[in-house]
């Protein structure tokens, strides 16, 4: 098999090598178990499915600030803790697996704080970095639009160069949170879609980010009820709001290649593939005593404990500098299909019918995952885009 | 070895070297000893970097017993005290009869058993090494024609020693361990024969790697020759921190054999789909290594054998339980 080689070499490394956790994770694990048993034992909250887009809890994210669990990887210096990402990512999926409100903070640990660290000015960071760590200051993310939605490039917010700034005038949609944050991220259109030296087509340019505080005049965010009713997502529309050049996000016409850079963070984290995570506990729990289930069990186990292996190991090269995309779409393919693969079988193997109306249980946590499954293989990039990416990545388009 | 890169380009050298006489390189680069420590005659390898080596030697679909040799019967005799004889070994787990120095009984679809200079049996009672003079061997293949031969004996047995206690659950977890390495290797193989073969073949006045269908398709195999990749190099990696005997390997092992049995078979089918009516041919090269993925998904436990494993851990262990075993902390 001669040839072989060559077409071996020539296909990309799809994943990177394991990542072995360092010992002190096993320390700051037992430190999160024990105090999520504390919280679970005080009836603070029930467990829930998808949690980090609907369980919003103020007072739970003050109390992981104040332990020390937000903003793990940034500098002490900016009210931050100094850790690595692997530290965060122990923290990260064990409040996931348990269940727990982490909405509230969730754009603003996994995203901005990084994000800021990377293009933010000094006075940016100043400004948000130690009430993003204490669990004060929560963010939006403004990229899509009606138009504008796997096809992030056909953004039409426009900002309009005014004295000492810029105007924001335009439409996002499906910003999770809106309602309760402070601030959040908008991509725009600051400059015409041409290439600046060449002057040829190109729709990646003239594209920037903005940091728009969502009390600012101009900002109207009106409600984007799911189709439980429930309400996560939001209209936010800017009507000449004015951004000082001060928060304009790290490059002018840069916005594109800021955006997908933090792609392959928010793809391959543990909430890609835990979302149901808490169902599959309480599946269990129904299951205890009724023998036959345990092959459909074990199948799911071994494709969540593949998973977890695969994205540990994309964390750990994001760790190291690298920057896994075709790894990191790949975890979020399979991830998301592993959570609706849990809901399937939750439904098939245990008699109970989903309750959209239960306080908590086994019935709501299957009703809120049937209902906020078509969801998980849309949100971050959908995981046809995904694989078009992976297509591309190796060599195919 | 001198790092972990050096060690895969050797091993990529070597299995893409078709005109060699393999099994001879092997010997000679160490790589056919390469977890048997250095005392004994092995060259001190760690189980990460055998399964590095393992998935490459799948990836090329490589005809010799190079798993059944180091994982399994250097490690299985070495461990029972007896000296590791050279040349191609195999190992299996077997209920033959041993009294007064005599071995008696049947052993069924021996891996290479036509061409092991060496047969290690554990018996519940006793590791035994048989020599090609002492047994009778009658000729079977897998469905990827890999030796699995009936091998009989009734001979006089100087080479046996007391079986090595849990010899016998460490023996299968080693034998999945390594299939499980050989199957992401050769998921790998069939992916990157697929992919190179989508950008050749024109259809419709284009490669039909242009075609999102195609590409799609493409994609997912990829999904899952990195499930079978990853999961198959951390279950090592636990194997190689927490030893072959502990719990945590024992999940990590039977997650990581039935995750890569699942990848194997979509894979095969995504990779024959893309290559068409060529694929199914004897001539075409394609089927070294999806008849592979379709037989090692079979051997040292189905999927469907290691999620009723890993099923019934869960299950007994209760729901509270299932997080930390995941995650490997209790």
């Amino acid at each position: 098999m001669g040839p072989v080689t060559q077409t071996l070499s020539r296909l990309p490394a799809l994943v990177p090598p394991p990542t072995v956790l360092p010992a002190r994770a096993a320390a700051l694990r037992a430190e999160v178990r024990a105090f999520l048993a504390q919280e679970r034992a005080s009836g603070a909250w029930s467990p829930r499915a998808d949690v980090w887009l609907s369980g919003w809890d103020e007072r739970f994210t003050r109390e992981l600030g104040r332990r020390g669990w937000l903003g793990m990887t940034i500098p002490v210096e900016y009210g931050g803790h100094g850790g690595s990402a692997l530290d965060r990512y122990v923290v990260t999926e064990e409040l996931l697996a348990a269940g727990a409100p982490v909405a509230a903070h969730w754009v603003a640990d996994r995203q901005i704080g990084p994000t800021l660290m990377r293009f933010g000015t000094e006075a940016q960071r100043r400004r948000y970095l130690p009430r993003i760590a204490a669990g004060e200051c929560y963010f939006g993310i403004g990229m899509s639009e009606p138009d504008a939605g796997s096809d992030l490039a056909a953004v039409r917010t426009k900002a309009d160069r005014v004295d000492g700034g810029w105007e924001l005038t335009g439409t996002k949609v499906w910003t999770s949170g809106a309602h309760h944050a402070h601030a959040f991220f908008a991509l725009a259109r600051s400059a015409p879609p041409r290439d600046v030296d060449t002057g040829e087509s190109n729709r990646h340019a003239g594209l920037s980010q903005f940091i728009v505080e969502l009390d600012s005049p101009g900002v109207q965010i009106r409600p984007i009820p799911l189709l439980t009713g429930a309400h996560h997502f939001n209209e936010v529309v800017f009507e000449r709001v004015f951004v000082p050049d001060a928060m304009v996000l790290g490059e002018l016409g840069g916005g594109w290649a800021q955006v997908t850079g933090e792609l392959a963070f928010e793809r391959s984290g543990p909430e890609r593939f835990l979302s149901t995570f808490p169902l599959l506990t309480a599946m269990l729990a129904e299951l205890a005593g009724q023998p036959g289930a345990e092959r459909e069990v074990g199948r799911l186990v071994s494709r969540l404990w593949a998973l977890r292996s695969m994205s540990l190991a994309v964390a750990g090269s994001l760790e190291s500098g690298q920057a896994p995309e075709l790894a990191a779409a790949v975890v979020k393919d399979l991830g998301t299909r592993f959570e609706n693969e849990v809901v399937d079988a939750a439904r098939t193997l245990v008699a109970i019918p989903p309750d959209p109306g239960a306080e908590a249980g086994f019935a709501r946590l299957l009703a809120d995952a049937v209902l906020h499954a078509p969801g998980f293989t849309l949100r971050g990039g959908t995981n046809e885009v995904l694989r078009g990416i992976v297509a591309r990545g190796m060599g195919l388009r | 070895m001198s790092s972990d890169s050096d060690l895969l380009d050797l091993a990529e050298s070597i299995f893409a070297d078709t005109g060699a006489d393999l099994w001879k390189t092997l010997e000679e680069t160490g790589l056919a000893r390469l977890t048997l420590p250095e005392s004994a005659g092995g060259s001190g390898g760690t189980l990460t970097d055998a399964a590095a080596v393992l998935q490459v030697a799948g990836a090329h679909a490589a005809p010799v017993p190079l798993a059944e040799t180091d994982l399994l019967a250097a490690w299985l005799l070495h461990a029972a005290g007896l000296s590791v004889p050279t040349g191609p070994l195999t190992a299996v787990a077997g209920d033959l009869h041993v009294a007064d120095g005599r071995v008696t009984g049947t052993l069924t679809r021996v891996p290479w058993g036509r061409t092991a200079a060496g047969i290690a049996v554990l018996t519940p009672s006793h590791v035994v090494l048989l020599t090609p003079g002492q047994v009778t061997v009658t000729e079977g293949t897998n469905l990827g024609e890999e030796p699995r031969d009936t091998v009989t004996v009734d001979a006089d047995v100087p080479t046996t020693a007391d079986a090595p206690a849990g010899a016998a659950d460490e023996l299968r977890l080693r034998a999945a361990l390594g299939r499980a390495q050989l199957l992401a290797g050769a998921a790998r193989g069939a992916l990157a024969r697929s992919v190179q073969y989508a950008g050749e073949r024109v259809q419709f006045g284009r490669p039909i790697g242009r075609f999102q269908a195609v590409q799609q398709q493409l994609a997912l195999a990829a999904a899952e020759v990195a499930a079978a990749g990853a999961a198959a190099s951390a279950a090592a990696s636990t194997a190689e921190r927490d030893g072959c005997g502990a719990a945590s390997t024992a999940f990590a092992v039977a997650a990581a054999k039935a995750r890569a049995g699942e990848s194997a078979g979509e894979v095969a089918r995504i990779a024959h789909q893309v290559h068409g009516a060529i694929g199914v041919t004897r001539e075409h090269d394609l089927r070294l290594l999806t008849t592979r993925l379709w037989a090692w998904r079979d051997e040292d436990g189905s999927e469907a054998y290691w999620q009723a494993q890993l099923g019934a851990t869960v299950t007994a262990a209760g729901p509270d339980a299932l997080w930390p075993l995941v995650t490997g902390m209790p």
